[in-house]
């Protein structure tokens, strides 16, 4: 005998802890089944586009720091590379060198963060995944405030190039950091890559067919995991990744899993990318001689963009010819995979969701602005 | 492959000769389209074998105060070419064009957030409904009047 149910819609969010952030979510339900779900922005709205009109150009870096706060350092350099572009300049080659390299340690940091509350939510033995990232993640941080003072809002590089040159304390940080995360790496991907009771939560849980993925103008990690080799550090190098040789993870159909595999194997390649940075860097200047108050040319237009650990971060700046620019529109990765959120969720259960949603890797800093 | 950017020109005499009367200028990045033709030329550009234009970047609005641009950032995964395509509303009121979500269901939020920020209406959009603000409020901050 079936039991008869009536759909039952419930809020879930925006305070929950396991919604990343100010996220809400209403999900109508039959029974243990997502018939329904639509999600409601804006709590974290702060009007970055507008604040940025009203401030110049090195302040603004400022405000990027604070969108996607897991990323800071890929944010900077979408924005800087935007006007770079605008003032049409390009930075010193080791300053290149440094953007690569500390941008491919946020995105260890941010995928890990990404990982391990994925596993978390999934109530994987305890949280131990979790403290295992966060320990690797500290590090990073570590060596993030040795360069700039700063752990998670770094501001750390400039129109023009990065703030400082790291002092000799980061450096050895870092050799030390290399030697030793592969290690933690293996420990975890050990415990998770074959972990059955992993497989069984998500495997065939909420896939995505390449076609809807391109068509919902999903990207990052989300998009290569349904098998989209789609990745602008390869398709549009920007700063030094001309120079660096690194594989692209594909999945294969995008579900729960893939995501999940995909950003593992991320973590490998950037810590290849940060490897061949350290040998190949020179000395030299790490900053362009710019004036203070920048000031691009009237009507000029440009659109920085980079592959955040999310997807691609863009940066429409559009000048004026003041001291600020006229209008500055962020095309933010979290808030453009959010439109594939109905497709991952109705079908699946209640249990699935929470995971659902870690496993697209949300930034509500980003999503609202 | 790497991305290239396709010539505005270019785009543009191959749009006059398919979607005649689309086209209203080009420059080397961007191609000016009327607004009553968008979606035809939307259609052209995801179906002709030389864009196949399946890939919406962004969509995004600019207030240049005697009119608006909105302006839609393509891109092809099979050939890796981009392409800008900008439509130019003049007044300030009542600012309404056809929405692509139909087309691209990554336009969805984002045609949302332009009505929420600038107040431009997209017709035959599924639920236009402003999508950081609340329901209720007054103006739209991004134009060039708020405050």
């Amino acid at each position: 005998m079936s039991i008869r149910t009536e759909p039952m819609t419930v809020n879930i969010g925006p305070q929950h802890p396991s919604t990343h952030g100010v996220f809400r979510i209403r999900v109508t339900f039959d029974g243990e089944d997502i018939v329904e779900a639509e999600p409601i922005l804006g709590y974290l709205h702060r009007g970055t586009e507008k604040l940025a009109e009203e401030r110049n150009y090195v302040q603004i870096v400022t405000l990027t720091d604070r969108l996607d706060y897991t990323a800071s350092m890929t944010n900077n350099q979408a924005y800087c590379l935007g006007v770079e572009q605008l003032l049409g300049v390009e930075p010193p080659l080791r300053a290149k060198y440094l953007r690569t390299m500390t941008a491919e340690l946020q995105r260890i940091a941010s995928h890990l963060i990404a990982v391990g509350f994925f596993l978390q939510e999934l109530g994987t033995f305890g949280g131990t995944p979790l403290m295992y990232a966060f320990r690797a993640r500290e590090r990073i941080l570590d060596m993030f405030e040795m360069l700039c003072g700063a752990r998670i809002t770094l501001s750390y590089m400039r129109p023009g190039g990065v703030f400082w040159d790291p002092p000799a304390e980061f450096w050895s940080s870092l050799d030390q950091f290399l030697k030793e995360f592969p290690d933690d790496l293996s420990e975890m991907e050990d415990l998770l890559l074959n972990n059955e009771i992993l497989m069984v939560r998500t495997r065939q849980v909420s896939p995505l067919s390449a076609e809807e993925a391109i068509n919902n103008s999903v990207s990052g990690p989300v998009l290569r995991a349904s098998g989209v080799k789609m990745d602008l550090r390869v398709l549009d190098p920007y700063d030094a990744y001309s120079m660096v040789d690194f594989d692209v993870p594909i999945g294969s159909v995008g579900d729960n899993y893939d995501r999940f595999w995909v950003r593992m194997q991320e973590v490998r390649q950037s810590l290849r990318i940060v490897e061949q940075c350290v040998e190949q860097i020179e000395p030299g200047d790490y900053r362009l001689d710019l004036p203070r108050v920048l000031r691009a040319p009237a009507g000029a237009e440009s659109y920085g963009k980079v592959e955040a650990p999310k997807g691609e971060l863009g940066f429409y700046l559009f000048s004026d010819g003041g001291v600020s620019p006229y209008r500055m529109k962020i095309r933010s990765p979290s808030l453009i995979n959010l439109s594939v959120i109905d497709r991952l969720l109705v079908g699946w259960k209640l249990a699935d969701m929470i995971v659902s949603l870690g496993s697209i890797d949300l930034n509500m800093g980003e999503v609202d602005r | 492959m790497a991305l290239t950017d396709l010539h505005g020109d270019i785009v543009a005499d191959k749009l006059s000769g398919s979607v005649p009367d689309s086209v209203e200028k080009s420059d080397l990045r961007n191609v000016w389209i009327k607004s009553e033709k968008l979606i035809e030329v939307c259609q052209f550009m995801m179906s002709e074998d030389d864009f196949r234009m399946d890939y919406l970047n962004a969509v995004t609005a600019v207030d240049f105060i005697d009119h608006f641009d909105v302006i839609y950032q393509l891109t092809s995964t099979s050939t890796q070419q981009r392409v800008t395509i900008r439509v130019s509303l003049t007044g300030r009121d009542n600012l309404q064009i056809d929405s692509v979500t139909k087309l691209w269901g990554g336009a969805n939020l984002q045609e949302r957030e332009i009505w929420d920020l600038m107040g431009i209406k997209f017709t035959g959009h599924p639920n236009m409904k402003r999508l950081l603000l609340w329901e209720g409020f007054e103006g739209h901050p991004l134009r060039k009047d708020f405050l």
